[in-house]
């Protein structure tokens, strides 16, 4: 570790990892911190991701994937099931990652493209001079150190502090986090080409339960309920009720918490010589809670302009509200209308949601896209939906697919 | 004084409390949870934590 970088990204997760490859690439002098001693360890995520959108940052590689996904099983409160099947080349359109080696081989890409990687290495605080964000000072193995930089990245996940050290108030509200737990079981007996939810407020109040296949006879079983809703019970809590009535015989093999933020894409990502990415800027998606693909577009958008900002000698906020508006156009305007689709869902009741999982009962689809669901919903509810109508314009109007 | 304390047998370090918390009292270490005197025991981390790992303590 020297004592100056051009760049300081901190926290190696996807955002960070893929931040810190694309400045060094540029020809950037990049240092990589992470706290945790293993890189992707503890795990907090689902697992599942766009194939598609995978395929722009890391050529998939089987020592990573679990799961080919073919498909979706949606179950309303009173069991009626909506079957969502892409029949596409193939068949398989998403997959299930094992994050423990995706997330180190996305650090191993940057240590490749020559970023010096640091983990058990957590930042404190920032360098803050004249209104500039001019490094960061680090604790490795209990002593800390000092270390400046032109452009600090702040990639740390949910529990982002870097944001507000720099006076960007990133804490979220209750009613704007899913609270998460999920088991590693063998032996739930579901069909691996399939990623299954159960959507109710009985089981899930403001959330939902997920099914993720991980290969041979393993699945991702978790729940996630709106914290506002939690208190009494506990995330862990609900999930173990399911687990009780429905799989009682699986095995539980590891144990995955966490938060997800879905408050939709906060005020301002940016200041002088700073940019969060990722969970950090709560890029989050407010509806799937989705944030893999979100965090390496924000990533690598982030890593393209500390290039150009330090190449033109103006780390400012100016310069770097390049950042800001890219990722906005390219992952924004879905991140807010997930924000309105989940405004509209939380508030529905167990028997509306069955009775919208009804009207979908003959509907044929061809995709497992949100986007193709949540178009037959409408066409079919109207009136319970009428306000998703202002959704299907900005579809339109930005080209959106809601596919991540 | 009244603050809160992390069960670190029930914790996961999954750093959700962290991010709710208004004032910063919270930190993720690496595998466990700071409380600093920043705490006002309002309680909102207690009920976000996914296991309810966190107690207000008087
Ligand atoms: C239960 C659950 C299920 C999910 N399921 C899915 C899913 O199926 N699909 C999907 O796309 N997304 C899912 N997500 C969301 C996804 O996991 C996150 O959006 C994604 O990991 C964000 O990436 P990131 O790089 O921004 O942050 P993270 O992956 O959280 O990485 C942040 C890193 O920063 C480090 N760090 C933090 N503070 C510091 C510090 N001070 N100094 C040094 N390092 C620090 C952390 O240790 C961590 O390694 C899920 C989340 C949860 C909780
Ligand atoms: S939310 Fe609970 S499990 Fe997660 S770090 Fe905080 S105390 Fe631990
Ligand atoms: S009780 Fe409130 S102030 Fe104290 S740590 Fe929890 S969220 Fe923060």
């Amino acid at each position: 570790m020297k004592s100056e970088y051009d760049v300081v990204v901190i926290g190696a997760g996807p955002a960070g990892s893929i931040a810190a490859k694309t400045a060094a690439k540029k020809g950037l002098d990049v240092l990589l911190i992470e706290k945790r001693q293993e890189i992707g360890d503890p795990v907090r995520c689902a697992e599942g991701v766009s194939k598609i959108w995978l395929r722009k940052h890391i050529e998939p590689d089987h020592r990573w994937i679990c799961a080919d996904l073919k498909g979706s099983r949606i179950f309303s409160p009173d069991g009626t099931m909506i079957e969502m099947a892409e029949e596409i080349a193939g068949g398989e359109v998403g997959y299930v990652l094992e994050r423990k080696i995706f997330d180190r081989a996305l650090a191993y890409e940057s240590a490749k493209a020559g970023v010096e990687v640091m983990v058990k290495t957590r930042a404190l605080d920032l360098i803050i001079e004249n209104g500039f964000i001019k490094g960061v000072k680090v604790m490795h193995l209990g002593e800390t150190y000092d270390i400046s930089s032109k452009i600090v990245i702040a990639a740390d996940g949910v529990e982002s502090k870097v944001g507000r050290w720099a006076g960007i108030d990133t804490s979220i509200k209750p009613s704007d986090i899913e609270t998460c737990a999920q088991y590693l079981m063998s032996g739930t007996g579901i069909d691996q080409n399939y990623c299954y939810f159960h959507i109710g407020n009985e089981i899930a109040p403001g959330g939902y339960v997920w099914i993720f296949p991980k290969g041979g006879d393993l699945a991702n079983v978790g729940i996630g309920i709106l914290g506002s809703k939690s208190g009494e019970k506990h995330a862990v809590d609900y999930l173990n009720e399911f687990i009780e009535k429905n799989y009682p015989n699986a095995r539980t093999l590891e144990m995955d918490v966490g938060g997800v933020p879905v408050c939709g894409s906060i005020d301002k990502t940016i200041t002088n010589g700073l940019m969060l990415v990722g969970d950090a800027a709560r890029q989050s998606d407010p509806i799937t809670g989705g944030g893999i693909i979100n965090a390496m577009e924000a990533g690598k958008i982030a890593g393209e302009v500390a290039y150009n900002a330090i190449s033109k000698g103006d780390v400012s906020i100016n310069a770097l509200k390049e950042y800001e508006d890219r990722w906005r156009a390219k992952i924004g305007h879905e991140i807010d209308n997930s924000l309105m689709v989940k405004d509209i869902f939380i508030k529905f009741t167990d028997p509306e949601i069955n009775s919208l999982a009804h009207s979908l009962e003959k509907v044929n689809f061809s995709s497992m896209s949100l986007l193709d669901l949540l178009y037959a919903l409408f066409k079919a509810n109207k009136k319970l939906l009428w306000d998703l109508r202002v959704l299907f314009k900005n579809v339109i109007k930005y080209d959106m697919d809601f596919e991540r | 004084m009244v603050t809160v304390v992390v069960n670190k047998f029930k914790c996961g370090y999954c750093g959700a409390c962290v991010s709710v918390c208004p004032t910063g009292a919270l930190e993720l270490v690496e595998t466990w949870i700071d409380v600093s005197e920043m705490c006002t025991a309002c309680g909102i981390c207690v009920r976000i934590c996914p296991v309810g790992a966190i107690e207000v303590e008087k």
